[in-house]
């Protein structure tokens, strides 16, 4: 009796693809239709983020870190003038402060959004992804109201910002929130409790707490395996101490603990918390310069420094080393995505190929990120 | 919660014949040095050791010394449990750069130290999968982060300076 | 009627006769299904548009209805382009085969009650045999192509559309049983009257028995409708054209206008498999409040008012089907076949059964 002889097929979802999020490449190694390995292949974005750096001065590199995470620029703005204030050793003002909470918090609002609406698209429904882009176009033009940019913002500089509120800044993002949580609550109902949502994500890339603290990975994708960490209360940088806000994290509800569902459901939540913390912040701001502590002239001591704030995808570090001069010596950024792609071979072994796309769409990766 | 001074007097305790030393002269924080040889063994001793439960790898980045003719890689670790964080530091020399691999200690440190690989040159010794992450694969030009690299003039025929 | 005109206009013999026959099947059929699937692909896009807070196409034409003229205009003068590799005899054939099959499903289905493309007793035992031709179509289309993806979504289309059409025959069968008839001509004369006699509501006639049939009829129509879904490969069903993961599936490598023929061999077979279901449960052409015809002592209006019953109905089934195409996410292809194996055709098979010991009474 002949054996038959049987082969791993290897398919290539290749670098330009509907769902890979961008330049990405991932080889799969399947048997049938069920999958033995995943390898992606990264640096199609590569910029030369790091080299340019140490060829600028410290200002001058804001507007590139906005490049890195595309979806995110505030959080990046945030996390370099977090580590630079911390390495000058410079105070800056309270209102500057509140202000870069909310921007920070309207832009997980917005990222998060991008997030679920590609990811519902992924899944086949096409409905949420023009629902959340609606809203996500509410905020862009607050954003745009302000700094003159809808998407890649140079606003957050070392010491403070580049402009002041505009006078219908508060008025509006009040009316932003108003109208967008029973928005919110619409998304919810179409997608996230449908019985064929649930099917196609529950139990499906189930990551233990264990596993993805060894990996390294961080944000949604760490809560949703059911620990509560969170750098905003771990590691409180700016003022986010003075808020009254909740950590979602994942409980399983209709799978296990730890699967892609749990990691979608708490972005939702996690979009209804930064309503919050943005409505305690426009009732808290306080008043004054936003432009009085940025400094002349930036010459850091010699030194180093390592900062991480909490962005929408995972805590984003900065490491920066100074030798005295205006330039940066070095320059790495600990990019979350990048971290966590990592884990997607773990994650996908044994499923099928249909479940790559919602695993990888579950982990929510921004190739500018991790190839910088 | 530890201060690095009683992190460095456990490590002294346990391995008394590495090189260990704390430099506190520079902003911001305490690096705690290390032999590049060692530093899978004391990875191992920090993750489990229950007094200090280093259990997450925040951060690994090379970082190229030319005046020193070194090249160093930095971790930064934190423990999720107990609260408390280190940066630690090895250094290697430019010509020969060999560090032993923590991926068996820390996942997270796989393509962490496949980028300082591809973009210093570090060669870490045990890793199961070191090749270039983000430069082409043929990239054969040397390593880019390094002070002193240059471009080279062509690239499988293209002319790479613009 | 249409036939003894034209044999006439022909002149008396049996060439006459033939050439007749075809003009008066195709010719009808084909002025119906091309402004069709016109109008279905303006209706597609409008109809999502509007539920995805959006306008649709705006500018061609008051609110955009010159739209899909525009848009076959531009796909037939676009270049065909065969790649190196393809087998040119299967690559060519494959969406000829596929418009064929979708297109001669459209014979037996009865418009109105003096029009039918063929007079054919086997009715919907032709249509579900026809529509099988559509497999060997996308299995040319997949293979030919020569690439690994589209491969993937031919096989995956061919299972769906085999699996699907075991319930679907499973219910043609019951309603067969009752009216005694395979023919959707005798069907659609048997639902005479108003829409209480209309087979989802039990069929013609006053006895028991038909109220016995209504929640059989009821679960009967819904695993109908849901598996002429699948057979169409709508969502939550088209994983064989999964945008997000194979990139198009099985028509990937088509341009120009052998894309447009997949195209509408889609939408016709929408209308297809509506007009069926249609044709089965619901009454086919006949009108559920009764005729304008017969109020006005107008006999010859009744046909008309027929057709556009039929049509009204037939394009209604056709926006639900866009409606749950845009609402709802796609099932996996292992979820699929379960959906069909474990649990349509069990209820299926337990639904016939239970009807045919009700028609026994």
């Amino acid at each position: 009796m002949l054996a038959m002889r049987t082969e791993e097929m290897v398919l290539n979802m290749g670098p330009q693809h509907p769902s890979t999020h961008g330049v990405l490449r991932l080889e799969l190694v399947l048997e049938g239709e069920i999958i033995i390995n995943v390898i992606p292949h990264i640096g199609y974005l590569h910029r030369c983020f790091e080299k340019h750096c140490e060829a600028m001065t410290y200002p001058q590199i804001v507007p590139y870190t906005d490049r890195m995470d595309y979806l995110s620029p505030m959080g990046n703005e945030f996390g370099y003038a977090v580590a630079m204030e911390k390495l000058l050793g410079i105070q800056v003002p309270e209102r500057v402060e509140y202000i870069r909470v909310i921007m920070a918090e309207l832009q997980r609002i917005s990222s998060h959004l991008v997030a679920l609406g590609t990811y519902g698209a992924d899944i086949g429904a096409f409905t949420p992804f023009l629902y959340c882009f609606r809203d996500r176009e509410k905020i862009l033009s607050l954003f745009e109201m302000t700094c003159g940019a809808r998407l890649l913002y140079n606003y957050i500089w070392v010491g403070g910002l580049s402009h002041d509120l505009h006078p219908d800044f508060i008025r509006k993002t009040r009316d932003f929130i108003k109208e967008f949580r029973p928005n919110l609550k619409e998304v919810n109902d179409l997608l996230s409790h449908n019985r064929i949502f649930i099917d196609r994500t529950a139990n499906v890339g189930i990551l233990p707490v264990d596993t993805a603290i060894n990996y390294g990975v961080s944000g949604p994708n760490l809560r949703g395996s059911g620990i509560k960490w969170d750098v905003r209360k771990e590691d409180p940088y700016s003022v986010y101490h003075k808020f009254d806000y909740d950590i979602p994290v994942g409980e399983g509800k209709y799978g296990t603990v730890g699967d892609s569902w749990d990691r979608y459901y708490v972005r939702v939540l996690e979009m209804e918390e930064s309503c919050k913390i943005i409505e305690q912040a426009l009732d808290q701001l306080p008043e004054g310069d936003v432009q009085s502590a940025i400094p002349k002239r930036i010459k850091p001591p010699v030194g180093h420094v390592y900062a991480r704030v909490e962005n929408p995808r995972g805590d984003l570090g900065y490491f920066i080393i100074s030798d005295g001069s205006t330039s940066p010596y070095r320059v790495k950024v600990r990019a979350p995505s990048f971290v966590s792609m990592q884990v997607l071979n773990e994650l996908c072994k044994g499923y099928m190929v249909a479940d790559v796309v919602t695993i990888l769409g579950s982990i929510d990766i921004v190739l500018g990120e991790i190839d910088r | 919660m530890k201060q690095a001074e009683e992190i460095l007097q456990i490590l002294k305790d346990n391995f008394p014949d590495s090189i260990l030393e704390l430099k506190t002269d520079q902003p911001t924080e305490p690096i705690l040095i290390a032999s590049p040889l060692e530093i899978d063994k004391l990875g191992l001793f920090l993750r489990d050791s229950s007094e200090l439960l280093f259990d997450s790898l925040m951060n690994l980045s090379g970082v190229d010394e030319i005046k020193a003719n070194l090249l160093s890689v930095y971790y930064h670790l934190e423990s999720t449990k107990l609260k408390h964080k280190i940066t630690l530091k090895v250094s290697t020399d430019r010509n020969k750069p060999e560090v032993s691999t923590v991926t068996e200690v820390w996942k997270a440190a796989d393509w962490h130290e496949r980028e300082a690989y591809d973009l210093f040159g570090i060669i870490f010794l045990n890793h199961p999968d070191l090749r270039r992450i983000l430069m082409p694969y043929d990239w054969d030009a040397g390593y880019p982060l390094r002070k002193d690299y240059e471009n080279p003039e062509f690239y499988q025929g293209m002319k790479v300076p613009y | 009627m249409m036939y003894d005109f034209l044999v006439d206009l022909f002149g008396n013999s049996t060439a006459a006769s033939i050439i007749a026959g075809t003009i008066q099947s195709i010719l009808p059929l084909f002025a119906f299904i091309l402004p069709f699937a016109l109008f279905a692909v303006y209706l597609e896009r409008k109809v999502s548009a509007h539920m995805q807070d959006r306008l649709g196409p705006m500018r061609t034409g008051w609110h955009g209805w010159k739209q899909t003229i525009a848009d076959i205009l531009k796909l037939i003068q676009k270049e065909d382009i065969v790649a190196k590799d393809n087998d040119k005899l299967l690559f060519n054939l494959a969406p000829i085969i596929v418009f064929a099959g979708s297109y001669a499903a459209f014979a037996a289905i009865p418009f109105t009650s003096i029009f039918i493309g063929t007079e054919v007793d086997l009715g919907i035992f032709y249509i579900i045999a026809v529509t099988g031709i559509v497999v060997a179509g996308i299995l040319m289309a997949g293979w030919a192509s020569n690439n690994k993806y589209s491969l993937l979504g031919s096989m995956r289309s061919v299972a769906q559309i085999i699996s699907y059409e075991i319930p679907t025959i499973l219910v043609a069968l019951s309603l067969v049983m009752i009216s005694g008839s395979m023919s959707l001509h005798t069907l659609s004369e048997q639902q005479t009257g108003y829409a209480w006699n209309w087979y989802i509501f039990g069929g013609p006639g006053t006895e028991l028995s038909k109220f016995l049939l209504i929640p059989f009829m009821f679960t009967g129509f819904l695993i109908i409708y849901i598996s002429t879904l699948a057979e169409v490969n709508r969502t939550p069903f088209d994983i064989p054209e999964a945008e997000s993961e194979l990139v198009s599936g099985y028509h990937t490598e088509y341009s120009g206008m052998k894309f447009a023929m997949f195209f509408l061999a889609e939408y016709a077979n929408m209308f297809a498999v509506s007009a069926i279901v249609v044709a089965l449960f619901l009454g086919g052409y006949q009108s559920p409040v009764g005729y304008l015809g017969d109020l006005f002592n107008a006999p010859w209006l009744i046909p008309i008012e027929q057709f556009t019953w039929f049509t009204i109905k037939g394009i209604f089934f056709v926006f639900v089907q866009m409606w749950l195409r845009w609402t709802l996410p796609r099932l996996r292809v292992d979820q699929l076949m379960a959906a069909s194996w474990k649990y349509l055709i069990p209820i299926a098979f337990v639904n016939l059964i239970i009807i045919g010991l009700i028609t026994l009474l």
